[in-house]
């Protein structure tokens, strides 16, 4: 039998060790009339050869396509084969949560250095040791932000991702929170600030924007900050595309208190959009808010330095109804693969996020010349919304392999027609000469 | 040892990246700096190989952390996750041309439909904890689609994992604890006290967490539905009893797995994980909108939002949990799966059954798939579970769980898991016994304990007191 080692003969001595004569003996507490006593209407296992080539065949039914200009919230990055190659070391991946900090002193410190890394990245002060996803992490931000105000009420701009505002939605529902979304300037792409600041009650624990947003458009995250402060709510930088952090002006520069979002760019596969992590960073002042792990400096009996989880007094675990989330795990096996992308990466991630932002510039202007209008005026980092004016062409693009964009109209019925485009370092000038030779 | 941020060499990278297409850029308002380090591919590949010499998984030796199911975890599992056609899957790409991991999705629906019993299910949550999440979310919307508002409190035995008193706070509920009573499961005339019509329904843990099959289960749900309040089991110990019963049967109305712990993802150093809701047909309604269904011989992607509580994840939420754990059940099929929870039990049992004249065994009973132990046969000799668990690192063990559950003292927390063999327990019971020994007869080994580890015991007050979180070395 497949992962159960256990021989006939071993399993009669362990069964008259215990005192029992079969394994049903064990399960006296349980209803008999409960007890499966066959075997589940399941197929029988196969060997590992015929898993590989069922899953292989399934997967295949899959029709990727090998050129893909698709953005909206997981991106398309080149990963080094040194971060797949130490991201998948076992002692990293079969651990669990360090629970006991002698024996897990490689992945504390890890965590330590990718809290390091993300507050660079953001400027601000604190962060856990990462979230489930930018979605959830979202979500659960929205809890952590009344929690701090005491208000129940979150502004979220239309044009943050749509599936984040449904998970944002489903949390707030929960807690009983007041979700209410603010429009978008239809000329820039920005959220609409006048609105913004008519939504602005006393009621509104924070405001959260998407920047770069789901359109790719920088946000003017400061006059967000201010508008906020003014008002005493808190502003909350949602950012998807994390490679964006190494060129644009960080959360912590523009007075948000809380920065979250995505992290798959660093060097993580998109597959489905899972797994991969959250990130979640605040000023100081919120540190004992943030919900999830955090890794910590400390000391041995001996003085020596040594890594800890810390601050436990604010989980779950500890604190149990009074504690302010639920959660438990965190996502280390891609906080440290991210931390070994960054590592790697060092400064060059500000020439990245440049090359890409080149690019897209590069491209968006190869489209328009083909008649494909720019949709929105503001400035934008690797994606950008056009009027493709032409039904028929993501699926002649996808008959050359090409993924085209992401249509719109489905998430945004007042942009039906419209295309999001993201390009990456990945995307040639070959792919790009591909797609507009369709048009 | 060094953090990345102190080897750092200005000037240093051992990154090269393609030349950009266009030179034009229209971004104004960029960052003046970037702190992070300068490195070669050499310099990271030795610091974080040496990193990962300071870890212990499962690969690494016996785990028997209880609660947290570290079986062994297949390599031919993260192969499949490693293709191109799962890793180079987008999200956002049409659902026909999504085929194959609607199947995979659907595939793994099927299997847990026929284990779990239920006829209605989600993989969205991202975790165990999210499907606790989920499920008490689904709780509230089952009851304010009745007008049955009145209900705010959720009952908890005191045994309980922290995560659901948590979940309950984030759902605006109130949580009423239940003691247990002295066999460790639900005092039942206690709970037929406090259900009443206020009472949203009951959160509980099968096996509990002290590694006990409650015998009275059929009337504890039987009087939660009396009183029009629901049973949720919290699934995270689902090993126990995988191929033994199926929870629908039991008047579960919703629970939750933790999909990476029964189906062998590896737990990555906390994380990532996978969650599963399932329900009854009642509760189909207000389960996460977005749905697998198959049609004929193709998938679709729908959306059933009417009464939904919406999303609680973007995207496929964890698809590659999902990818590991049909490749584990295909691996395990109707054989492997009748005999999970049967080898799990086992394991814990013969454990029991040898260290239990050596270690205080609160509850005497035969356990499912984790036993609980107490120090207090060593706290004569002022030993404590602390001091047992730092002495097991020196035997190359990761300790148990320990100090929980809350409501034994001292707990010692032990889930073997049905991938380890006899000749590994019972070194394990050796190194059990020799602690136990050495307790009476030399106490300072165990105090200053473990005594070959990359550091000595660790203090976590201290870092609580003056929180460090962040490296200050700079790298300009």
């Amino acid at each position: 039998m497949p992962y159960i080692p256990h021989t006939d003969l071993e399993t009669e001595e362990m069964l008259e060790a215990i005192g029992v004569k079969a394994v049903e003996d064990l399960f006296e507490a349980v209803p008999s009339e409960l007890i499966e006593r066959e075997e589940f209407d399941l197929p029988s296992g196969l060997s590992e050869q015929e898993t590989s080539a069922l899953i292989r065949s399934i997967a295949a039914k899959n029709n990727n396509a090998p050129i893909s200009f698709l953005g909206g919230g997981f991106y398309n990055h080149y990963i080094p084969e040194h971060v797949t190659n130490l991201g998948t070391r076992s002692e990293f991946f079969t651990a669990y949560t360090p629970y006991q900090p002698e024996v897990s002193q490689g992945i504390l410190q890890a965590l330590f250095e990718y809290q390091t890394m993300m507050t660079r990245l953001t400027a601000l002060d604190a962060t856990n040791a990462s979230m489930y996803d930018g979605s959830s992490a979202t979500g659960e931000t929205c809890l952590m932000v009344s929690d701090i105000t005491r208000r129940k009420t979150i502004l979220v701009g239309r044009n943050v991702h749509p599936q984040y505002r449904e998970v944002m939605q489903t949390y707030c529902d929960g807690k009983d929170l007041t979700l209410v979304e603010v429009p978008f300037d239809a000329e820039t792409g920005k959220i609409d600030m006048n609105e913004l600041g008519n939504l602005l009650t006393e009621d509104v624990g924070g405001i959260f924007v998407q920047s770069p947003n789901f359109f790719g458009v920088v946000e003017d995250m400061k006059a967000v900050s201010q508008l906020a402060h003014e008002k005493e709510a808190l502003s909350i930088q949602v950012i998807t595309e994390a490679l964006s952090l190494g060129l644009l002006t960080p959360p912590g520069e523009n007075d948000v208190d809380i920065a979250v979002g995505e992290g798959q760019s660093f060097g993580i596969p998109i597959g489905g959009g899972g797994p991969s992590f959250g990130f979640l960073a605040c000023t100081e002042k919120y540190m004992r808010r943030l919900p999830g792990r955090i890794a910590g400096e400390t000391e041995d009996t001996e003085g020596k330095l040594a890594y800890v989880l810390t601050l436990q007094a604010r989980e779950q675990h500890i604190r149990r109804e009074k504690a302010g989330s639920n959660i438990c795990t965190n996502q280390t096996l891609f906080a440290i693969r991210a931390l070994i992308y960054l590592a790697s990466m060092g400064k060059k991630l500000g020439d990245l996020a440049s090359l890409n932002h080149q690019n897209a510039v590069h491209f968006q202007k190869k489209l328009s010349e083909k008649g494909w209008d720019r949709v929105f005026s503001a400035s934008f980092f690797n994606e950008f919304v056009v009027d493709a004016n032409d039904a028929g062409v993501l699926s002649r693009l996808k008959e050359q392999g090409i993924a085209g964009g992401l249509d719109l109209g489905k998430l945004y019925p007042e942009l039906n027609g419209k295309l999001l485009v993201c390009v990456t370092e990945m995307n040639t000038s070959s792919h790009m000469d591909a797609y507009l030779s369709q048009l | 040892m060094k953090t990345i941020f102190e080897i750092s060499i200005t000037g240093r990278s051992g990154m090269q990246l393609p030349e950009p297409i266009g030179q034009e850029s229209e971004l104004e308002d960029t960052r003046a700096e970037l702190d992070l380090p300068e490195l070669s591919e050499l310099d990271v590949i030795r610091h974080y190989t040496k990193l990962s010499k300071r870890a212990f998984g499962v690969d690494d030796g016996f785990y028997p952390l209880g609660s947290c199911t570290m079986k062994y975890n297949p390599r031919i599992n993260e192969a499949m996750t490693m293709l191109s056609d799962i890793t180079s899957f987008h999200p956002w790409q049409d659902p026909e041309d999504s085929q194959g991991s609607l199947e995979i999705i659907h595939r793994v629906e099927e299997y847990l439909h026929e284990a779990t019993g239920f006829p209605a299910l989600t993989l969205e949550p991202a975790a165990g904890s999210h499907g606790e999440l989920t499920a008490v979310m689904m709780m509230k919307a089952y009851h304010q689609d009745r007008g049955d508002t009145k209900r705010t409190k959720i009952i908890i035995p005191d045994s309980a994992h922290g995560t659901n008193p948590a979940t309950v706070t984030m759902c605006g509920y109130e949580t009423v604890q239940i003691d247990s009573n002295e066999q460790g499961g639900v005092d039942v005339e206690k709970l037929k006290e406090i259900v009443d019509d206020e009472c949203v329904g009951m959160m509980l843990t099968i096996p509990n967490t002290l590694g006990l099959f409650d015998p009275n289960i059929l009337e504890i749900s039987r009087i939660l539905h009396d009183n029009g309040a629901l049973l949720y089991m919290d699934g995270a110990n689902l090993n126990a009893i995988l191929g033994i019963v199926k929870p629908a049967n039991m008047g579960v109305d919703l629970m939750h797995i933790n999909l990476h712990k029964t189906f062998s993802t590896p737990h990555g150093g906390g994380g990532p994980g996978g969650g599963f809701v399932g329900c009854t047909s009642d509760l189909e309604p207000y389960l996460p909108a977005q749905r697998v269904e198959k049609n004929g011989e193709k998938y679709d992607l729908v959306s059933k939002k009417e009464k939904s509580i919406g999303r609680v994840r973007a995207f496929y939420s964890n698809f590659g949990v999902i990818v590991r754990a049909l490749t584990y059940m295909t691996r395990l099929g109707k054989e492997g799966t009748y005999r999970i929870g049967r080898y799990a039990t086992l394991n814990a049992n013969y454990i029991k059954a040898h260290l239990k004249d050596h270690y205080h065994l609160p509850f005497p009973q035969h356990c499912m798939h984790e036993v609980v132990f107490s120090d207090k046969n060593q706290e004569r000799y002022h030993v404590s579970t602390m001091d047992i668990a730092k002495r097991l690192l020196d035997f190359g063990y990761h300790p148990p769980t320990i100090y929980f559950p809350l409501i034994v003292h001292g707990a010692l927390m032990i889930e073997p898991t049905e991938s380890e063999s006899k000749q590994t327990i019972d070194e394990f019971i050796t190194a059990m016994l020799q602690i136990a020994n050495e307790a009476e007869q030399q106490p300072a080994t165990l105090h200053d304990a473990p005594h070959n580890m990359v550091v000595r015991r660790v203090d976590a007050v201290k870092a609580a007191r003056n929180p460090v979180i962040v490296c200050n070395t700079c790298c300009t």
